[in-house]
């Protein structure tokens, strides 16, 4: 079982009406393992996470998460969610709950915990990234910098076996980014298994065990950040890097 | 200027505070910077102290001045009598005010209206003022105990029967009229030019009603067999309370979860079973006050009441289906909403009194009253949808995805993350729809029932109290009534507004 990849996608195609936008993706992730997934907007890099907690259908291939199977009928989406976290780009913290009660909420309503140990389990994941007094303010009252980090501490609170982040700090303010990426790391080194959509190229280099290249729906190159960075192979992966490490 | 050391500057003499030289502050200084400031804002002062005057200082005149406040009949209300110009006769709305309460209830019987309004008082203002605990429970009170409570006290009259009776005769009643469709289906079969094929299809339908008659067989026979012992509704409500608790019980998760949802079940029948021990409902209840003689402002607030209570369920149902991606769904709450929003409500009250009673089946009659309250329900709740939806519409669609992503079904996304921020941004409309079906309850005068506005002009009617000033009397007297019930949902509505709304402010 410790050997059998924990999200594995199979010969994923997804089409926007007649947009071929997802392209016979393939791609198997360890347990434990840090991916990070680059590529020109418009490449498909969010939509390809999407799908993996069926947030976006799909019409061929097979995701397996953990053991379950996702096809392109959604069967067991619930279980898969129960299972992946997410971190959006706008963060989609909930404006009418305090900050405690956006990180209880689904433990109390999925999970069926009581509410005390709910909130007792909650306090110890804003402890984690470091705003356990901001316990009781609405998300509104916060920068965006400690909303993404609440966003975070929320999705932990489900203990979930996989982490996808799209693109965490592309809304955040250059200052803040970096209080963002911090908690990150943190959580990489406790050994959780991350997919990253990021632009942040000294992230990708200081975390991940590999970086996946995506344009045009599909994947071009995946290996290494030191091998990747230092020597792409692929000509649209040199291009890309030539505009973004200048 | 060059020299920079020349710019230094240390203050030797601290000055002292004085006074402003020109009076900002204080009713002078309003007067001078809000009222008299510029030429236009002279012209507006202007303008709204004559306005003010040509409607103030009438009204209070009429109202309170020219007043006469005491008196036996019309004689103290003319001019000859009391020797001025006679503004409102408030001795007419005296000598009235029953009627305008209560219509033509039973004078005997009205401390059942009296007492129904001073329940839904003593439920209604706990509930509306937030610090006060056991918010659940209070809810449950108001919106379940109260109507049956209410429709017992009002209506008077007991219970035949219970939950097994009700359902068995519901049943019979949906069986016979399937039957009754399959005869009327034969007979046309010999008269038409399709006969066989009607023939076929008319004893079809005989054949499902009667395999429908003999699936529900065993119900009707234990109703039968019910109705005939002396207990019949005690031995029916136990019946029903077993059922519905067993339902209940495994519905909530059986032995591993279902403990909660077995005490809620036992709780709520040991409260219907006092409420109707209380009442008496078992033994025939309190004497019958047919609807028709009910009137005056109990059928007004009666009718919102019942407006308001159900129109919102109806709305928030009927937005979340035209936002639904079923299209059977979709497309039923659309032609829903289309069609009550396109028609009067003077239309649909007409229908439902006078066209409905021709649709029904012979012997199957609603009352006047129900049929109004139903069809203002769905007029008002067609309404609301329109403002749900428009809360719907302005959630992000992230929102959803997020707490999808968190694992949360369809309906606890909706309840816990969509609904919630959706009705908070439509409070001001939802109150507006509210207001204006407090006041449109006044239509139901024409379809012969008398609200407060309808026993008001027939008490114009009475030559003891037939004066000049009496018609203005009256509705004066009415809009201070409904200003005052209109204006309180709005002050309230703003007050939930700004509370619910704490996690916008900074």
């Amino acid at each position: 079982m410790s050997n059998s990849p924990i999200v594995k996608i199979s010969g994923l195609n997804k089409w926007y009406g007649e947009f071929h936008v997802l392209r016979d993706i393939d791609l198997s992730v360890e347990k434990g393992e840090r991916i990070v997934i680059c590529g020109p907007s418009g490449s498909g890099k969010s939509t390809l996470i999407r799908c993996i907690n069926a947030l976006e259908e799909f019409q061929e291939g097979e995701i397996v998460v953990d053991g379950i199977e996702l096809g392109p009928n959604l069967k067991h989406v619930d279980a898969v969610r129960r299972e992946v976290g997410m971190v959006f780009q706008s963060f989609n913290l909930f404006p009418h709950l305090t900050v405690l009660e956006n990180c209880t909420l689904a433990p109390i309503w999925v999970r069926n915990i009581p509410k005390k140990d709910a909130e007792i389990n909650a306090m110890k994941f804003l402890e984690r990234v470091k705003i356990p007094h901001q316990a009781n303010k609405f998300p509104g009252q916060m920068s965006g910098g400690q909303q993404q980090r609440v966003a975070i501490a929320r999705a932990l609170t489900m203990n979930p076996k996989v982490m996808l982040f799209d693109e965490p700090t592309s809304a955040l303010d250059p200052e803040m980014v970096k209080e963002v990426l911090d908690t990150m790391v943190d959580l990489a080194r406790e050994g959780m298994t991350m997919l990253v959509v990021t632009h942040e190229m000294g992230f990708a280099r200081e975390v991940a065990n590999r970086v996946v290249f995506m344009d045009a729906g599909q994947i071009i190159e995946a290996n290494t950040p030191n091998e990747f960075f230092a020597n792409p192979q692929h000509a649209r992966s040199k291009l890309f890097l030539s505009q973004i490490l200048r | 200027m060059s020299d920079i050391t020349s710019s230094a500057f240390i203050r030797e003499d601290l000055v002292a505070e004085r006074p402003a030289p020109v009076k900002t502050t204080g009713f002078i200084g309003l007067v001078r910077t809000r009222l008299f400031n510029s030429p236009t804002n002279i012209l507006l002062t202007i303008a709204g102290a004559l306005l003010l005057w040509f409607t103030i200082v009438p009204s209070v005149k009429f109202l309170v001045v020219d007043a006469v406040w005491s008196g036996n009949d019309r004689t103290s209300c003319l001019a000859e009598t009391a020797g001025f110009a006679v503004g409102a006769c408030w001795p007419y709305i005296q000598a009235k005010l029953p009627q305008l309460i209560y219509g033509f209830y039973p004078e005997a019987e009205r401390w059942r209206v009296n007492l129904t309004l001073v329940l839904a008082v003593v439920l209604l203002l706990p509930l509306l003022i937030p610090r006060l605990p056991a918010k659940g429970f209070n809810a449950g009170l108001f919106f379940f105990a109260f109507p049956m409570v209410a429709f017992f006290l009002l209506h008077g009259g007991g219970l035949g029967g219970f939950g097994l009776s009700w359902t068995a005769g519901l049943l019979q009643l949906f069986d016979d009229s399937i039957i009754g469709a399959g005869q009327a289906v034969l007979s046309l079969s010999k008269s038409s030019s399709i006969g066989p094929l009607l023939w076929v299809v008319g004893n079809l339908i005989l054949l499902v009603g009667t395999a429908i008659y003999w699936l529900i067989y065993p119900l009707t026979w234990l109703r039968d067999q019910l109705q005939g012992t002396g207990q019949s509704v005690w031995t029916d409500f136990a019946i029903t309370a077993v059922v519905v608790t067993l339902i209940a019980f495994f519905l909530g998760g059986g032995v591993r979860a279902g403990w909660r949802a077995l005490a809620s079940s036992i709780a709520a029948f040991v409260a219907v079973a006092i409420i109707i021990k209380l009442m008496g409902l078992d033994h025939g209840g309190l004497p019958i006050v047919q609807t028709n003689l009910w009137g005056g402002l109990l059928v007004t607030l009666v009718v919102s009441v019942t407006g308001i209570v159900t129109s919102l369920p109806i709305g928030i149902v009927l937005a979340l289906g035209r936002r639904s991606t079923i299209p059977l769904i979709r497309i039923f709450s659309i032609a829903f909403i289309e069609f009550w929003r396109g028609v009067p409500l003077i239309t649909v009250l007409f229908f439902a009194t006078y066209m409905l009673p021709l649709f029904l089946p012979g012997n199957f009659t609603v009352d006047g009253l129900v049929r109004a309250l139903i069809g203002i329900s769905l007029f008002t709740g067609a309404y609301q949808a329109e403002n749900v939806r428009g809360g719907l519409a302005a959630i992000p669609r992230g929102q959803g995805e997020a707490a999808a992503a968190l694992g949360l079904s369809w309906w606890k996304m909706t309840s816990l993350i969509v609904l919630p921020q959706a009705l908070r941004h439509v409070i001001p409309n939802l109150v507006n729809s509210f207001i204006s079906l407090f006041k449109d309850t006044s239509l139901v005068s024409i379809v012969a029932l008398f609200d407060l506005l309808g026993s008001l002009r027939a008490s114009f009617s009475d030559p003891k109290w037939s004066t000049p000033s009496t018609a203005f009397t009256g509705f004066a007297f009415a809009g201070i009534i409904y200003f005052i019930f209109c204006f309180g949902m709005s002050r309230y509505s703003l007050f939930v507004e700004h509370r619910l709304n704490a996690h916008r402010r900074n």
